[in-house]
C-alpha cells in the first residue's frame, strides 16, 4: 500500500482555520507580535468557510447613539438569559474597530452625504461584502510571519497533561500527514452544519444555510482532547427563503416585509421576535395547517425588486437565479419561508468551547475564537473577527510569559507523543486498508442525518424531541460510529469525507447528552423539549460537557451576567484548571 | 444546485480547484488529447486537463468557481429540487463592473449588471 508521507512542522503558534476568525488572528499576531504562525486551512483561506459568497450587512456594530452594553442586552435577551455577559461586552466594545480596519482593506460601506454609515436598524450597516473573503485572506497573507497551509485537514489535538502541543492532520488531496507542533493553537473552525437531514434531501442536499464544509471539526478535537463544551443543546435554526435557503433578513429588515401565513394573516407578533420564536411561529403555522409562510413582498415597487436583485447576487446568487427563471420576482410574488436543519454554530446561539474572556479553553495552551467558541450569540462576522483579535492578543501574552512548559521537551513524554501521532496515521491508514463493502461513506452520512431527524429533534418533527427518543439516538449514533470505522477509502477526497462524518457522529453525541440535561424548554425550536415544555428556573444555567476516560460528563455552572467579573481561567502547576466557573 | 464545466472553454488552469470551499472539483486527463495552450496548462507533451465536478450534489453555491475562471467555463444551475427549470447563471468581470448573465433554455438572456465598489442598498 502507498504510504503517507509525513511532515514535520514547528511554529510558535497554529491556527487552525483560516475563516473570518482564523484570519484576523493571523493578522493580528503578526501585527502585535515575531511569533511565527501557521494556518491550516481545510480548503483555501480566499474562499473558504462562511463568507465563501459574500455576505449582505454587518449585523453587529454599535451604531451612533448605541453603547456597547445595548448589544450585550440585546443578545443576551434573545438568548433568554443564557450567554455570557463578560464575552458579549469584549466582544462589543471591539466592533467598530474591527470594521473600519476592514474598511481600510478594501471593503465597501455605504455612507451617506456626511460621510457616516447608512444603518439598518440599530445594529447593522450596509456594505458590498462579496468580497470580504478575499479581503480578510489578503490581510492574513500578507503577514511577514504568517505561513498559510492551504488544503490541509486537522483531525486531532496533540496535548499532553491537559497542555496544547500541537496537531495532526491530512492533505486533501495528496497522501501527506502533517504533524504540527506549536506553543499555543487557536482553534477556529467554525461550527457544524449537516448533522441533521437537511431541507433539501435530495439533489440539492447541500444547498443550505450554513457552509456544508463546516464540519464541526473543531468541536470534535476538543471534546475528543477533553476540552469543556458550553450549551450545545442551543441549537441554530434558521429562517430562509424556501430552496434555495437565501437569507431572509434583507427583505424582513431591509424592505419591512412582514410573515404572512397561507390564510392572509400576519402571524409574526403572535409568537415573538426573537430570534427563535421568528422560527417557531412560521414551524406552528404550518404545523397547525396555515402555512405556506411568506415575507410579504408583493407590495415593493419594481426599483427596489431591481436591487434585491443586486444584493443578493452579492451574498446568495441562488435566490436571483430563481427569481429571474421563475420569471416572478418579489413584487409579483411573496417569498415563501421555512426554517431549516438545526446547526451548532456558537456565532448565532452560545454553543461551543467554554472560553474565560481571553477566549483560552479549558486546555492550556488552547484557545477559541468565531463560531467554534461558545457564550457570545449573535456575534456574526464583526464580532468573530473581534473574537480572533482578542485570542491572538491573549496568545501573544501567554507566549511572551513564556508559554507553559511543554510536555515534548521532556523526554517519556516526546515519546508518548510521538506514539500518538503513529496512532493517528496509522488510523488514517486503516481506512485505506479497509475492503470496500456495499456500506459506503454517502449511506453513513444520510443515516447519521436521518436518525438525528428522528430521534434528537429535525425538521421531520418540527424540532421536538424527547427523552425516549434521544436514548434512541444515542444507540443508533453509537453504532453508526462503528459502521464508520470499517469505511473503504479509495482516494483522499474519501478519507476527508470519513473524517467529516466521523467528526459529525462526535458532535452529535455530546448534543444528544446536553438536550437531554436541559430538561426545559426556554427556546422554542432551538431546544423543544417535550418531556419539560416550560421554562425552568432551575437552568438559568449552563449545560457544560466534558469527556474523560472516555465518557461524556454535564456539568451545570452558574451564570456569568450582570455584575459578575469576567471569567480568568486559572491552572494550577500541574497545568489542571482550577477556577473554571462556578460549579452548582 | 451545482454547476456545469463546459469542457470545450476549460483550459485546466487549475484557478476554481484552488478556491472551491469544499474541495470538490479536480482535473482529469483526457484520453489521446494533449495540451493545446502550454502558457495555461503546463508542458505541451502533458495530457490535456479538465476540470470536473466530483460529486455535483456536494456544491454548497457559492459560486466563487464562476468568479475565478477566466474562460467564463463555469455555469451555476439550480437543481429542479428547488425550482431549476434548465436556466444557467454565469458571470464576467470587466474591472469593478460584474455582469451576471441568465441563459434559459431558450437562449434568451436576462443580465444584471453590479458595480463591485457599490454597497448593498438594502
Amino acid at each position: 500500500m502507498e504510504q503517507f508521507q509525513k511532515i514535520k512542522l514547528d511554529t510558535d503558534v497554529l491556527i487552525i482555520g483560516g475563516g473570518t476568525a482564523g484570519c484576523y488572528a493571523a493578522y493580528t499576531i503578526s501585527k502585535e507580535s515575531n511569533y511565527r504562525v501557521i494556518v491550516a486551512e481545510k480548503a483555501n483561506i480566499k474562499r473558504s468557510g462562511c463568507l465563501a459568497a459574500g455576505v449582505n450587512a454587518i449585523n453587529a456594530y454599535i451604531t451612533e447613539g448605541k453603547k456597547p452594553q445595548d448589544y450585550v442586552d440585546y443578545a443576551m435577551k434573545d438568548a433568554k438569559g443564557i450567554a455570557r455577559e463578560d464575552l458579549l461586552l469584549s466582544m462589543s466594545e471591539g466592533l467598530n474597530e474591527v470594521t473600519s480596519v476592514l474598511e481600510e482593506n478594501g471593503l465597501v460601506i455605504l455612507k451617506d452625504e456626511n460621510g457616516k454609515y447608512v444603518t439598518r436598524g440599530d445594529r447593522n450597516i450596509k456594505i458590498n461584502g462579496e468580497n470580504i473573503k478575499p479581503i480578510l485572506a489578503k490581510m492574513a497573507e500578507e503577514q511577514p510571519n504568517v505561513t498559510v497551509f492551504n488544503h490541509v485537514n486537522m483531525t486531532d489535538f496533540l496535548v499532553e497533561n491537559n497542555v496544547i502541543q500541537g496537531a495532526v492532520g491530512f492533505h486533501v488531496d495528496e497522501r501527506i500527514a502533517y504533524e504540527i507542533h506549536a506553543k499555543a493553537v487557536l482553534v477556529a473552525t467554525g461550527g457544524a452544519a449537516g448533522l441533521y437531514r437537511p431541507n433539501n434531501p435530495g439533489f440539492s442536499r447541500h444547498k443550505m444555510w450554513y457552509p456544508p464544509f463546516n464540519t464541526g471539526a473543531g468541536y470534535a478535537m476538543g471534546i475528543e482532547a477533553g476540552a469543556e463544551m458550553t450549551t450545545l443543546e442551543m441549537r441554530f435554526i434558521a429562517l430562509r427563503c424556501k430552496d434555495t435557503i437565501a437569507p431572509t433578513g434583507t427583505i424582513a429588515q431591509g424592505v419591512h416585509a412582514k410573515q404572512m401565513n397561507g390564510f392572509g394573516e400576519i402571524y409574526e407578533t403572535k409568537y415573538g421576535v426573537s430570534t427563535c420564536e421568528r422560527v417557531y411561529g412560521t414551524t406552528k403555522e404550518n404545523q397547525e395547517g396555515r402555512g405556506p409562510c411568506y415575507l410579504k413582498t408583493d407590495e415593493i415597487s419594481e426599483e427596489l425588486e431591481q436591487d434585491l436583485y443586486k444584493a443578493y447576487l452579492n451574498m446568495a446568487p441562488s435566490q436571483t437565479l430563481k427569481w429571474l427563471e421563475g420569471g416572478q420576482g418579489p413584487s409579483k410574488q411573496n417569498v415563501e419561508i421555512e426554517g431549516t436543519e438545526p446547526y451548532i454554530v456558537g456565532g448565532h446561539t452560545a454553543s461551543g468551547y467554554w472560553v474565560d474572556n481571553d477566549r483560552a479553553t479549558t486546555v492550556r495552551g488552547l484557545y477559541a475564537a468565531g463560531d467554534v467558541a461558545g457564550g457570545a450569540p449573535q456575534k456574526y462576522v464583526t464580532g468573530a473577527l473581534v473574537e480572533g483579535k482578542i485570542a491572538a492578543e491573549s496568545i501573544v501574552k501567554f507566549l511572551d510569559g513564556g508559554g507553559t512548559a511543554r510536555a515534548v521537551e521532556n523526554g517519556s513524554a516526546q515519546g508518548k507523543t510521538d506514539e500518538k501521532i503513529a496512532d493517528i496515521i496509522n488510523g488514517y491508514e486503516q481506512f485505506f486498508e479497509n475492503e470496500a463493502s456495499f456500506l459506503t461513506i454517502e449511506q453513513t452520512e444520510e443515516t447519521m442525518q436521518k436518525i438525528m431527524d428522528t430521534y434528537a429533534g429535525g425538521i421531520g418533527t418540527n424540532y421536538q424531541y424527547n427523552e425516549a427518543g434521544l436514548a434512541l439516538a444515542k444507540e443508533k449514533i453509537s453504532s453508526l460510529q462503528t459502521v464508520l470505522e470499517g469505511l473503504h477509502a479509495s482516494d483522499m477526497d474519501d478519507l476527508l469525507q470519513i473524517y467529516e462524518i466521523k467528526e459529525r457522529l462526535t458532535v452529535c453525541l455530546s448534543l444528544i447528552e446536553h438536550l437531554k440535561a436541559r430538561k426545559e424548554t426556554r427556546w422554542h425550536s432551538f431546544g423543544e423539549n417535550m418531556n419539560h415544555q416550560e421554562v425552568s428556573s432551575a437552568f438559568e444555567k449552563y449545560v457544560n460537557s466534558y469527556k474523560k476516560d472516555g465518557e461524556l460528563h454535564i456539568v451545570l455552572r452558574d451564570l456569568v451576567v450582570g455584575p459578575a467579573k469576567p471569567l480568568h481561567f486559572i491552572f494550577d502547576a500541574n497545568n489542571q484548571l482550577v477556577t473554571g466557573g462556578e460549579i452548582s | 444546485m451545482s454547476i456545469a464545466i463546459n469542457k470545450s472553454k476549460c483550459v485546466g488552469c487549475g484557478r476554481c480547484i484552488e478556491v472551491c470551499p469544499g474541495n470538490l472539483i479536480k482535473l482529469v486527463a483526457e484520453e489521446n488529447a494533449v495540451c493545446s495552450r502550454p502558457e495555461q496548462n503546463g508542458e505541451a507533451t502533458q495530457p490535456l486537463r479538465k476540470a470536473v465536478i466530483r460529486r455535483e450534489k456536494d456544491c454548497w453555491g457559492c459560486t466563487s468557481c464562476l468568479k475565478e475562471c477566466k474562460t467564463g467555463a463555469i455555469a451555476f444551475f439550480l437543481g429542479a429540487d428547488i425550482g431549476g427549470r434548465g436556466s444557467v447563471l454565469s458571470v464576467s468581470d470587466k474591472g469593478d463592473i460584474r455582469t451576471w448573465t441568465v441563459t434559459a433554455p431558450d437562449k434568451s438572456t436576462k443580465t444584471i449588471v453590479v458595480n463591485r465598489k457599490e454597497s448593498n442598498k438594502y
